[in-house]
């Protein structure tokens, strides 16, 4: 057992605007919240910090009144409350921003406001509403403007929408799950501006967060949960380190120890040739990228979100069309289906999880079995033996410690770091020669990156040649032989690690690098 | 004391066919009601239904003829949802199947006196092949163009219709009634009764042959969709087509494939109803087999034995409904069934809890 921290005294003077008592609140073969206690002081910065699955979101939906406790009190200011809807926790002062926004995607800023408010009764006062948001905006230091449309907005710009919203609606409690997830660094700076202002006029939040860098610079106390328990609770961020952190949060201290053999790279797998592609809007997103993948050589692209890195992603494995050449072993695949690039020998654990890397009812044998059943001993002429593609599930399963009730249960019920695990069990299984892999660790804790990180080495071993797209520029340092750049739809340079490595010129580049055009941030420094 | 629903982790296996059968029960007994308030006696209709469907041989042989063209619209339904393709013209392939069938006899200009070997069969494929083409238009308009396929379908249903109308009043009419000749006898399927000399219990008894394509339809497509490799993409299609895409599945020729397969077995009905119990063409050929079908794909969870067994259900409230009085009962009572079932959804997704009102509220 790790040694509990002293816990929050009772609240003494003024009443927490926000308490949790021996929530207890179980699913089916999961107890999600074991008596969970949490409390949250006016105006201050509350992180929850926990690995996926520890608990953190069902205790917050608890809060914002989306699920009712099997057991437990709810105290808004100190008086017990008994949430029926998150309209009732609306009403109590209680809104929280979920990962998935909650908009309108063809209405204005404004109009989505209008849509959680019930003063409308009969005329719609749009300009009222418009000017509400941008005092309200000006208040807590976010730029947004209230006649845009949601969907001209970025993923930064709708999060902000949502606090605005929330605080229009006249939460005094803000939580915000995950927020940062979805943002880039300098959106997660300016988030933190506006949390830091926001608190100084009253608003209290809860910070749900897994990443112990941003929770030790915002949180003013921090809790934090594994397994549905709390393993501190209310701790000064001053007197924690990270590792401490680390410790609470996965059990065990990380240290990331990855075995690293050398590979000496062997002849190009990959070899992408001045290829152009559009992206779903039909905005050139590709425009004259080129580059090579060795096998037995991981490649990291760094990019900042947007410039053309998941369409390169989608070209490479035939999920979009493109002008160009794409080879993979020497057969051109560029503009082709989906298919001939998987007959080629490209696997792949797409950027979306649950939307393209899995089919989330079917179960996790069909979801296994998906790279291999075209195949024997799977494919039996045109039929699908059932007990042999039960037996390649049983087997990945093991291999790859997917923890999940049965074979039989579907794929949406696992956590973020299970599906991965599933996902790269299964690319890693077909004995890929060139594995495409975006994002593969996002949102997932630290226990499950290192697990991710070390099946991506250990395939490096094998000879499989890796394109590793990630917004981490610490995971591509751990694990990339070589990090290409993207910016605007090219390979802006190329850095060879760990000699050639500049954080600072990499960071340059991705912004523009020095002759940066117009648009962009000018970056006056030298190399 | 207050209820609300919450969303379910995994549903047990259970579940489902619970709540289909509790769905059932309570339409009925909300069909009761209804009889009661409107003066019937709802124990009496329902024994009444029973009778007339069940009740003899003879009325059992009955429902099973007017299940066997439901069976294979609803197997055609329940496939193209499986794909969450929403073909709502089953009606329509069902029509055209009936009118691909009768341009064999009608059309075709065979010699009198053609045998059932060659009639029958080529009844059949013109059958199938009219009903995949209707289904095929859609298929590619929506594989295509991404043109949505509910509204091609329900307005193709309109067309075929107007199609088979133009050629029983017309071209085909016979002295002037809105019905084609009787086809002769070697384009019957052969019934029961044909048998009753051998064996005396199937005299008079219409079941045809028609039953046996339906079984061996429903074989085919269980064994195709469980058992394949086929039945596999399709589930990943239905389930995610981004996945499927993903996973290297074509999923606009699936589109087209699964329609044509779809029409086809809509057309078999019509085929199998022309040529084994009307023996002839009419505009009116079909009081809503393709409709019902919709209903009974969805009472069957898309399973495909289970679609013979709400077909025999909903073929059984077809017979009543000509026996009872008011004649409305049996329709009202699928409507009933249907909206229950929609509830009955719900609580696959979703539990409902009830709990105690605190003590403190806002």
């Amino acid at each position: 057992m790790t040694a509990t921290e002293p816990r929050a005294p009772q609240a003494a003077s003024s009443p927490n605007a926000l308490e949790a008592v021996g929530i207890v609140k179980s699913f089916p073969g999961v107890l999600a919240n074991d008596h969970v206690d949490f409390d949250l002081r006016p105006g201050e910065i509350h992180a929850l910090l926990g690995e996926n699955g520890a608990g953190k979101s069902t205790l917050m939906n608890v809060l914002a009144g989306l699920y009712r406790p099997d057991e437990g009190v709810v105290r808004v200011d100190g008086r017990a409350i008994d949430f029926r809807s998150p309209r009732d926790a609306i009403a109590a002062g209680i809104g929280m921003v979920h990962q998935h926004f909650t908009l309108v995607p063809s209405q204005t800023v404004a109009e989505n406001v209008l849509l959680g408010l019930d003063r409308p009764r009969f005329w719609l006062d749009l300009k009222r509403t418009e000017a509400e948001v941008a005092s309200v905006a000006r208040d807590v230091g976010l730029k947004v403007d209230p006649r845009a449309r949601i969907w001209q907005l970025s993923v930064g710009e709708q999060q902000r929408v949502e606090i605005i919203k929330l605080l229009i609606q006249g939460a005094q409690v803000l939580i915000l799950d995950e927020p940062t997830a979805v943002l880039a660094p300098q959106e997660i700076a300016d988030l933190f501006t506006t949390l830091r202002s926001m608190v100084a006029t009253g608003t209290s939040v809860v910070f749900i967060s897994h990443k112990l860098g941003e929770v030790l610079s915002i949180a003013d106390r921090i809790t934090v949960m594994r397994a549905g328990r709390v393993t501190a609770a209310g701790i000064d961020p001053k007197g924690v380190t990270r590792a401490d952190l680390a410790r609470l949060m996965v059990g065990r201290p990380v240290l990331e120890q990855l075995e690293r053999t050398e590979v000496e790279p062997g002849r190009v797998v990959l070899q992408v040739d001045d290829v152009h592609a559009d992206n779903d809007r039909g905005v050139p997103a590709l425009r004259g990228a080129s580059l090579q993948v060795r096998a037995g050589e991981i490649v990291g692209i760094a990019a900042v979100a947007g410039n053309g890195q998941s369409e390169l992603a989608q070209v490479i494995t035939g999920l979009r069309t493109c002008t160009g050449r794409v080879t993979i072993e020497g057969r051109d695949v560029a503009a082709r289906p989906a298919r001939e690039s998987i007959a080629a020998g490209v696997a792949h654990v797409p950027e979306d999880r649950s939307g393209v890397g899995s089919a989330p009812n079917l179960s996790l044998v069909d979801n296994l079995i998906l790279r291999a059943f075209r195949r024997p001993p799977l494919a039996r002429g045109p039929l699908l033996d059932e007990r042999a593609a039960r037996d390649k599930a049983r087997g990945l399963r093991e291999a790859y410690a997917i923890s999940a009730p049965t074979l039989d249960a579907p794929v949406r019920i696992l956590s973020g770091g299970n599906l991965q695990r599933l996902i790269l069990a299964r690319e890693i299984d077909s004995a890929p020669r060139v594995l495409v892999a975006v994002q593969p660790t996002r949102g997932l804790d630290v226990g499950a990156i290192e697990g991710v990180h070390q099946m991506l080495l250990d395939l490096r071993a094998k000879g499989t040649g890796i394109l590793l797209i990630s917004e981490e520029l610490e995971e591509l340092l751990a694990l990339a032989d070589r990090i290409l750049v993207m910016y605007e739809g090219r390979i802006a340079a190329s850095f060879e690690t760990p000699s050639g490595v500049d954080i600072d010129a990499i960071g340059l580049e991705m912004t523009g690098g020095e002759e940066a055009g117009s648009g962009s941030e000018t970056v006056s420094t030298d190399a | 004391m207050m209820a609300r629903l919450e969303p379910r982790g995994r549903p047990p296996r259970w579940l489902s066919p619970l709540l289909t059968v509790t769905a059932v029960a309570v339409a009925l007994v909300i069909g009761a009601i209804v009889l009661a308030l409107v003066g019937g006696d709802p124990v009496k209709s329902y024994l009444h239904i029973v009778k007339a469907a069940f009740g003899d041989v003879g009325v059992l042989s009955d429902t099973l003829v007017k299940a066997t063209p439901l069976i294979l619209t609803g197997l055609a339904c329940a496939l193209a949802f499986r794909m969450r393709l929403w073909n709502i013209g089953a009606e329509g392939q069902f029509l055209l199947g009936a009118w691909g069938a009768s341009f064999v006899i009608l059309g075709l200009g065979l010699p009198e006196g053609t045998p059932a070997i060659i009639l029958i069969p080529a009844m059949m494929l013109a059958g199938a092949l009219a009903g995949a083409v209707w289904g095929i238009v859609p298929g590619l308009l929506r594989a295509r163009l991404g043109v949505n396929e509910i509204i091609t379908t329900l307005m193709l249903n309109y067309v075929a219709l107007a199609w088979v109308q133009f050629w029983v009043f017309g071209p085909w009419s016979e002295g002037g009634f809105q019905q084609t000749a009787t086809f002769p006898k070697e384009a019957w399927l052969p019934r029961l009764t044909d048998f009753g000399k051998e064996i005396p219990l199937f005299s008079g008894l219409t079941t045809h042959l028609g039953m046996m394509f339906a079984l061996i339809a429903t074989a085919i497509v269980w064994f195709a969709v469980s058992r394949t490799r086929w039945g596999y993409e399709m589930r990943l299609i239905g389930d995610n087509a981004r996945a499927a895409r993903y996973a290297g599945i074509d999923i606009r020729r699936y589109i087209v494939v699964v329609f044509a397969i779809s029409g086809a077995l809509a057309g078999l009905a019509g085929m199998s109803e022309v040529a084994g119990s009307v023996h002839r063409l009419q505009d009116r050929i079909s009081p809503g087999y393709g409709f019902t079908a919709i209903i009974i794909a969805f009472l069957a969870h898309l399973g495909p034995w289970r679609v013979v067994v709400a077909s025999i259900l909903f073929g059984a409230l077809i017979l009543a409904g000509r026996e009872i009085q008011p004649s409305g009962v049996p329709a009202m009572i699928q409507g009933i069934i249907l909206f229950c079932l929609i509830v009955a959804d719900v609580f696959t997704r979703y539990r409902l809890v009830i709990a105690r009102r605190a003590a403190a509220t806002t």
